[in-house]
């Protein structure tokens, strides 16, 4: 009888141990939380007008998913039901800095991931590390091609289409709307993204409009240098009429301003891929007419764009700021909605909160919805980010009181990108084999 | 012949804003023995406050004849507050100290009022265009020039004959003088070196303002801005001769000059063009080519 009665109890107190383990185990594994570095330009040059509106759509986005109010289809709370807690860092210092704050985040922060990075030069440098130290990271804004290129990467996503796009689209507006223009010249910062940018619009020039002719003395000035007026006087003497360039922050505003005074916009027509934050800053003085790009359907070509998703974000941003949302803001808030939609799809197929590499196997090739129109990762090995990107006429809205664009045009990533898994030189070197442009 | 007259035209307007900052440096150097890594402040200062100023005098709606008295007078405030404080409370407690030291306490001056700014100031760019915007353009050669860039050639024109007379044909110039050759003689003879120093310095932080100041409408003011002329002037003063006014004239116009021919000709090289000078002088004449004579003391 004792014996018996000893045999159910340590049974009973055995089964009690395993079902409790189980539970410690999948509370041990469950998170209320999730740590997500965010790292953007907060000083420097190019904090006012690049990193501190990435910054705040970034927060924008993460408060409303951790309080579950954004709009379908993000309408759950939390990222696979933690709240994020994002940790701002700063991006100015250059690459060897921003390696060692990559990482202290991993090593010692203990971050679940790491999201954001607008310099080409940084993204090269951390992407390598972000393998090395198997953490999902996720790139918003940086825009050289080499990232991928160059090597498939396995912990490494990019939500933002990269440059060849922009400087594709760039040129099939050119030769959309200046079929008669064959000359064309640029000045571009002189670090990758600025050569890149260069390269591959004349790339693309030279495919689209065959008897067109690029400068041999394309401007390459230093980055943030500030002062144009001799670029300025070695362009207007250039015979090209159409000058691309890629110039992003202070200088794309010290650009125009010092080529404004000059009406080196009545004798040019100057192609800006990115230089949107000058068009909000200088306002009404913005001239109008100038060939615009804000990398994607976002920005100041996203402004009357009806899509739910959008005017949220720019009814609660201009709430929130006091200001308009900018091209960064979009792309960095698009990071999130990506982080968002990989850990959801992830916690659903694990059935419990997923680990790293479950959301890194749920991000790979996903289509998300985005503020207006799905993105696709679907380059890079599943990794790298297609969509669309457009281009605009400056034409400041007099009614409304705000800048705008007319004469806008999309050319969707078929028409921009090449197919997986082939360089982009070499597609537009070969002609653009199977490229789709309406 | 239009090519040649762009090409004078940019090196002049890009020497001039050049020749303005590192006359201040020039200056500092000659007479206080100091190589004022923190000059880049009393720049990017200037500019800021002449920033401040001119959308203070626009949003206000008051007349756009007071932008220049508004620019010349942050470069002034400017100079004279920071000029001040850094001379009086920095470097009087280091003049005895090693070259490097020296160097080492500026440069730290300078990152504090970096951050300073954007603590100031915030971090978005102010773009106090007004200035530039008001005079327009004129065709010079076929090219149109910005009216007020030109103004710039005519203040550093003004500038340098200022401190022509200010040095050759005044008493305070004459006491410069003594100083910048001989600090101890002039001491033995019952100059206020001191004195000297703090007018020296803040003289030198006035120019260094106005030329922030004076080049602020045609950029966007913000933080960082400074860093690359900073560089650039140590390059002029190196290739002049430090402590020298003429050194630094002749410096800017070459690099001015240069610069500007290789922008037009071979944008590839401006980047190095203006270094590449400066290790050739450094090699041929390492004094710079203006160096005042140094007397051999026995």
């Amino acid at each position: 009888m004792k014996k018996k009665i000893f045999n159910k109890t340590a049974k009973l107190a055995s089964a009690s141990m395993i079902v409790a383990s189980c539970l410690l185990a999948g509370s041990a594994l469950a998170k209320d939380t999730v740590k997500v570095g965010v790292v953007s330009f907060l000083t420097g040059p190019a904090a006012g007008v690049f990193g501190v509106p990435a910054k705040q759509g970034a927060q924008i986005v993460i408060d409303a998913i951790n309080n579950g109010t954004m709009p379908a289809p993000y309408n759950t709370q939390g990222f696979a039901g933690a709240k994020m807690n994002p940790v701002f860092s700063d991006e100015s210092g250059g690459g060897t800095k921003q390696v060692g704050l990559f990482r202290d985040f991993v090593e010692k922060q203990k971050v679940d991931a790491m999201i954001g990075y607008i310099s080409s030069g940084n993204c090269m440098a951390i992407g390598p590390i972000a393998d090395e130290l198997k953490m999902l990271t996720i790139f918003s804004t940086c825009g050289t091609p080499r990232l991928y290129e160059e090597k498939l990467r396995s912990h490494v996503f990019r939500t933002q289409a990269n440059a060849v796009g922009d400087s594709l689209a760039a040129a099939r507006y050119i030769v959309d709307m200046y079929p008669n223009e064959k000359n064309y010249t640029g000045i571009n910062q002189n670090y990758a993204w600025g050569q890149d940018s260069y390269k591959f619009f004349e790339l693309g020039m030279k495919q689209m409009s065959p008897d067109s002719k690029g400068s041999d003395k394309p401007q390459f000035p230093k980055l943030f240098v500030g002062q144009y007026g001799t670029e300025i006087s070695a362009l207007s003497l250039d015979k090209a009429k159409v000058v691309h360039s890629s110039f992003w922050n202070g200088d794309i505003e010290a650009f125009t301003l010092q080529a404004m005074v000059r009406g080196f916009f009545q004798k040019k027509i100057f192609v800006s891929s990115v230089g949107g934050s000058a068009v909000d800053a200088l306002d009404k003085k913005f001239p109008d007419g100038i060939v615009m790009g804000t990398r994607g359907n976002v920005g100041l070509l996203a402004r009357d764009n009806k899509d739910p998703l959008n005017m949220w974000f720019i009814s609660e941003y201009k709430k929130r700021f006091n200001a308009l949302p900018l091209g960064p803001s979009y792309q960095y808030a698009r990071s999130i909605l990506a982080y968002k939609f990989a850990m959801d799809k992830a916690m659903k197929k694990a059935g419990k909160f997923p680990t790293q590499d479950q959301v890194i196997a749920a991000m790979k090739n996903i289509k998300f919805k985005s503020f207006t129109e799905t993105i696709s990762m679907a380059r890079g090995g599943g990794h790298q980010a297609v969509h669309s990107v457009g281009y605009g006429l400056t034409k400041y809205n007099k009614k409304g009181k705000t800048p705008g664009a007319e004469k806008v045009k999309m050319y969707g990533p078929e028409c921009i990108y090449p197919p997986a898994g082939t360089k982009s030189e070499d597609w537009i070197n070969a002609g653009m084999p199977g490229a789709k442009c309406k | 012949m239009q090519f040649w007259a762009t090409v004078l035209l940019d090196g002049l307007t890009y020497a001039s804003y050049l020749f303005i900052v590192s006359l201040g440096l020039t200056i500092i150097f000659g007479v206080m023995k100091i190589l004022n890594v923190a000059h880049g402040s009393f720049y990017a200062w200037g500019a800021y406050t002449a920033a401040f100023a001119i959308g203070f005098i626009t949003d206000n709606d008051l007349s756009e004849a007071l932008f220049l008295p508004a620019i010349l007078i942050s470069a002034i405030l400017v100079g004279v507050v920071l000029g001040y404080i850094i001379e009086r409370f920095i470097l009087r407690k280091m003049y005895n100290q090693d070259i490097h030291l020296i160097v080492l306490a500026t440069f730290g001056v300078f990152l504090i009022f970096e951050d300073l700014i954007i603590i100031t100031f915030g971090v978005d760019p102010y773009l106090p265009y007004q200035p530039a915007m008001m005079l327009g353009w004129i065709d010079i050669v076929g090219l149109n020039r910005g009216v007020y860039q030109l103004t710039l050639i005519l203040l550093a024109s003004i500038v340098a004959f200022v401190c022509w007379y200010g040095l050759t044909k005044t008493k305070w110039g004459k006491l410069l003088q003594s100083v910048i050759y001989d600090r101890e003689i002039s001491v033995a003879m019952g100059i206020d070196v001191t004195k000297v120093y703090v007018v020296t310095f803040i003289g030198g932080a006035i120019l260094g303002a106005l030329g922030g100041a004076y080049v602020a409408p045609t950029t966007s003011v913000s933080p960082g801005f400074a860093i690359d002329l900073v560089v650039l002037s140590f390059a002029v003063v190196v290739i002049g001769g430090m402590g020298s006014i003429p050194g630094a004239l002749i410096g800017s116009l070459i690099v001015g000059i240069l610069r500007a021919f290789a922008v037009h000709q071979a944008p590839i090289l401006e980047l190095f063009v203006v270094f590449a000078v400066m290790a050739i002088v450094l090699i041929i004449r390492p004094e710079g080519l203006f160096a005042p004579p140094k007397p051999r003391k026995i």
